[in-house]
């Protein structure tokens, strides 16, 4: 095996290595250092990871759609909901969008590829391994972590099934992987881009990944500092979460949303650079305010590492404590603000057209509005304690997710994929997606806002009858958005396989480097690097 | 911002898949090795695999340092190259202080929040009462709130023995590895390697009174990972600190090695000062260390 793969290398190094074609067979995907590829397996993985979190989701909605314990087991369920959390937040949103950065950063800097191309390949392989094992715990003794995907302590330390050991290293995997991918991308923005391409003429996508990679570089330490307190808590007897030692619960808490409120806009924010590159196309005409854009992204950054606790209004911290929270959070909503005033300008009186990925964009706005409304009221701390750990909360985060995140994912590859495979995807199939999804969506999580209003608690596989009506909407609404997803599958595949040539411009009013390029992009591009004007 | 001409993409590499391999044999077995010990079961078989995922990834880390040195060394490294290894170096060491700052951060919440919060200030009076009203709130926490489930360390470390020898010992190898730093800026080879030598003899050093003090704090003075907050912050703190300083050490013995090889020269030496940076960052380190955890 061995030499087989030495061959194979070598010859690839000899007979040229700086425009090499793919490799043949499991071998290109293996050992590849190319960004279009890393950037595809990237793809891949995501929307089977989107798939397998999706049939967890689907899992929970089908118990959840009558009152009563009609198909698994309580614990059953709980693992359900925290394997689901897990697997869409670092499974399916993240590496979708590491994958984006990874085939549309070097092609819109003007580079031939990322920084550090083998690092590159690292980062993506850990991947699988580490949800392999993540998974796995399922088959184990004592089942699958069932914390929850926030895994509080003590449920995750003195309470957790043997599991959470394997939890706990595979977030490690997780850690490193997205760690040195934010370490590359931000190394490809600052060294690598074209004689030309200032800072202030980058693409937004390409500015909204490098404020997440510094994100996810200031923060994924962070959650590999708490797993390893956890780790050292439950097998080396110390006390870091435990009162009886001296230590506190809360802690976990603070340690653990430190990291977790700069990672909810690592999921949002290349969002907003894909919508920020897609609504000025299909407008025609320029992004409004490009310079508030950039200042916006930087400033929610910015802030989102004093808000954390704002996630646990109800836990008991001083007043003062909550007042801070609450006026940090809501100040979130000015740049927040900037940012939908400034797509919506960017659509007035613009010659608009409704492709695909200008209705995901379109939805993207409105949607995640609503979902940074919710936020809004979740902010406000004596409010929270009606609605803290309720159907609202749950309502709130998947819509700021679902429409927000996933739709960004969708636009992205609607708007992208001619360029990548040379083909133009089925305009029709792609609406119908569209619709369905729309409708999916806001089916399966509109109605938790009045549940979580009226008082049903997230995280319980039962519910009293008066919550009945509006869990059996949202279960349908969620296995309808969940079967509309196998539909972009085969358009994805038939896109791959068929469909009208693409032109190297795709869209007409489209503007940037990946324009430039022929569709499909080929294999190497930019080797010498590009002019910008 | 890059003005070359053109650019190298490196081919195919097998390194990356090995290193995931031998990272999730580690890992893998590290957590079974946990469970196995933890449940009182045998371990050997998870020994097994800790120890062949090891071995894979220091196979993987000569190999993949081997070929990228064979590169550099080929002068296949553009200028823009050298700059890219510069922002990976220091984004990943950002990233390491981001790590040693969450403990940090969980030291500065039980000292200043958690454990006058479990004594009953501020309006915890009654947290204080139901819980263990016998607890009272002070720091170096040395009676623990329920002294038959994490009994206290008996005495603390001397800040002013060890420690401060410690402290000694490695502002002044952060100042040795700069001179080796300057001595193979000018090309004085001797001196360079006299005084690396002496870098990672004061690394050793500092190693070593640090496993004296981890001896003496188990042996007399039963200060333990499992004697309550104070010992679990201090334990967790200077051993992952102790961790970093032998990573650094040994980067600087295989940048001795590699400079008895010929290696590096005035204007091309990167690995030899990301190694320095990594050094003068665990030095820093220690004297948030010697400060937060020690002193005060």
């Amino acid at each position: 095996m061995s030499a087989t793969v030495d061959t194979a290398l070598d010859n690839n190094t000899q007979s040229d290595h700086e425009h090499h074609g793919p490799a043949k067979g499991i071998a290109r995907w293996l050992f590849t250092t190319n960004h279009k590829d890393i950037g595809s397996m990237y793809l891949w993985f995501s929307f089977a990871m989107f798939l397998l979190g999706g049939c967890m989701a689907l899992t929970i909605r089908a118990e959840l759609f009558q009152p009563g314990l009609q198909l698994i087991e309580p614990e059953f369920f709980n693992q359900m909901t925290t394997l689901h959390g897990l697997i869409m937040v670092f499974g399916a949103v993240m590496p979708a969008f590491v994958g984006l950065a990874n085939w549309l950063i070097p092609m819109m800097v003007g580079a031939p590829d990322m920084a550090l191309p083998r690092m590159n390949n690292w980062s993506f392989w850990i991947l699988p391994f580490a949800f392999a094992l993540l998974v796995s715990t399922l088959f184990m003794e004592g089942g699958a972590p069932n914390f929850g995907w926030t895994f509080y302590a003590p449920l995750s330390t003195t309470y957790a099934p043997d599991t959470v050991t394997y939890f706990i290293f595979g977030v490690h995997m997780m850690g490193v992987s997205s760690i040195m991918g934010a370490i590359n991308v931000i190394a490809t923005i600052l060294n690598m881009r074209a004689p030309g391409m200032t800072l202030m003429k980058m693409p937004l996508f390409v500015w909204t990944w490098l404020i997440t990679a510094f994100l996810l570089i200031a923060v994924m330490p962070v959650l590999a500092g708490v797993v390893t307190m956890m780790l050292m808590d439950v097998h080396f007897g110390t006390s870091f979460f435990n009162a009886a030692g001296g230590g506190d619960p809360v802690m976990f808490q603070h340690i653990f949303w430190f990291f977790g409120h700069p990672e909810v806009y690592i999921m949002i924010l290349p969002a907003f650079g894909v919508v920020s590159q897609i609504i000025p196309t299909f407008s025609r005409k320029p992004l409004f305010g490009y310079h508030s854009m950039v200042y916006a992204v930087g400033s929610i950054a910015i802030l989102s590492f004093i808000v954390w606790a704002h996630h646990m209004f109800t836990v008991g911290m001083p007043l003062f404590g909550e007042l801070f929270f609450m006026y940090a959070t809501m100040l979130i909503a000015v740049p927040t603000g900037v940012k939908v005033f400034n797509w919506i300008a960017t659509m007035f009186r613009g010659s608009l057209t409704f492709e695909a990925p200008m209705l995901f964009s379109i939805a993207f706005v409105v949607l995640f509005t609503i979902g940074g409304f919710s936020g809004l009221m979740l902010a406000i701390a004596p409010s929270d304690f009606q609605y803290h750990d309720t159907y609202f909360v749950v309502a709130h985060f998947h819509y700021v997710l679902v429409p927000g995140a996933i739709f960004g994912i969708f636009a992205a590859v609607y708007y992208w994929l001619p360029k990548w495979c040379g083909n133009m995807y089925d305009e029709a199939l792609a609406k119908w997606h569209f619709w369905l999804s729309f409708v999916g969506m806001n089916l399966a999580f509109f109605p938790m806002h009045f549940l979580g209003l009226a008082g049903m608690p997230r995280r319980i596989p039962d519910y009293a009858l008066q919550f009945a009506d509006f869990n059996s909407i949202s279960t349908v609404g969620a296995f309808l958005f969940g079967a509309t997803q196998l539909l972009f599958l085969y358009l994805v595949i038939k896109t791959i396989r068929s469909g009208e040539k693409a032109t190297d411009q795709v869209w007409e009013g489209a503007e940037g480097l990946e324009w430039t390029i022929p569709s499909p992009a080929p294999y190497h591009t930019f080797s010498t690097p590009p002019e910008v004007k | 911002m890059s003005a070359e001409s053109s650019y190298y993409v490196p081919a195919q590499s097998r390194w990356p898949i090995i290193a995931t391999v031998g990272l999730f044999l580690t890992l893998v077995g590290a957590g079974s090795v946990m469970n196995a010990s933890s449940a009182g079961e045998s371990t050997g078989m998870s020994w097994l695999m800790f120890s062949a995922g090891s071995l894979i990834m220091a196979y993987m880390l000569f190999g993949w340092f081997g070929h990228v040195i064979q590169e550099s060394r080929a002068g296949m490294y553009s200028e823009q190259m050298d700059r890219s290894f510069r922002w990976g170096m220091s984004w990943f060491i950002f990233s390491e202080v981001m790590f040693f700052a969450a403990f940090f951060g969980a030291l500065f919440y039980v000292r200043v929040l958690a454990v006058p919060w479990l004594g009953g200030e501020g309006s915890n009076a009654s947290t204080g009462e139901l819980l263990w009203p016998e607890f009272e709130a002070t720091w170096p926490l040395m009676t623990n709130p329920d002294p038959s489930l994490f009994p206290g360390p008996k005495a603390l470390i001397d800040p002013w023995h060890l420690p401060l020898l410690n402290t000694i010992l490695l502002v002044a190898s952060s100042v040795t590895v700069t001179i080796a730093h300057h001595a193979l800026k000018d090309g004085k080879r001797t001196a360079l390697k006299i005084w690396l030598l002496a870098t990672i003899a004061l690394g050793l050093v500092f190693l070593f009174f640090q496993g004296e003090e981890y001896v003496e704090a188990y042996r007399d003075l039963d200060l333990t990972l499992q004697s309550g907050i104070y010992g679990t912050t201090f334990f967790l703190l200077t051993g992952f600190h102790g961790a970093h300083v032998t990573l650094g050490t040994i980067m600087l013995i295989i940048m001795y090695f590699r400079i008895q090889k010929g290696h590096f020269d005035k204007d091309n030496h990167f690995a030899f000062e990301a190694t320095s940076w990594y050094w003068h960052f665990v030095d820093v380190v220690w004297l948030g260390l010697f400060f937060l955890v020690y002193i005060l």
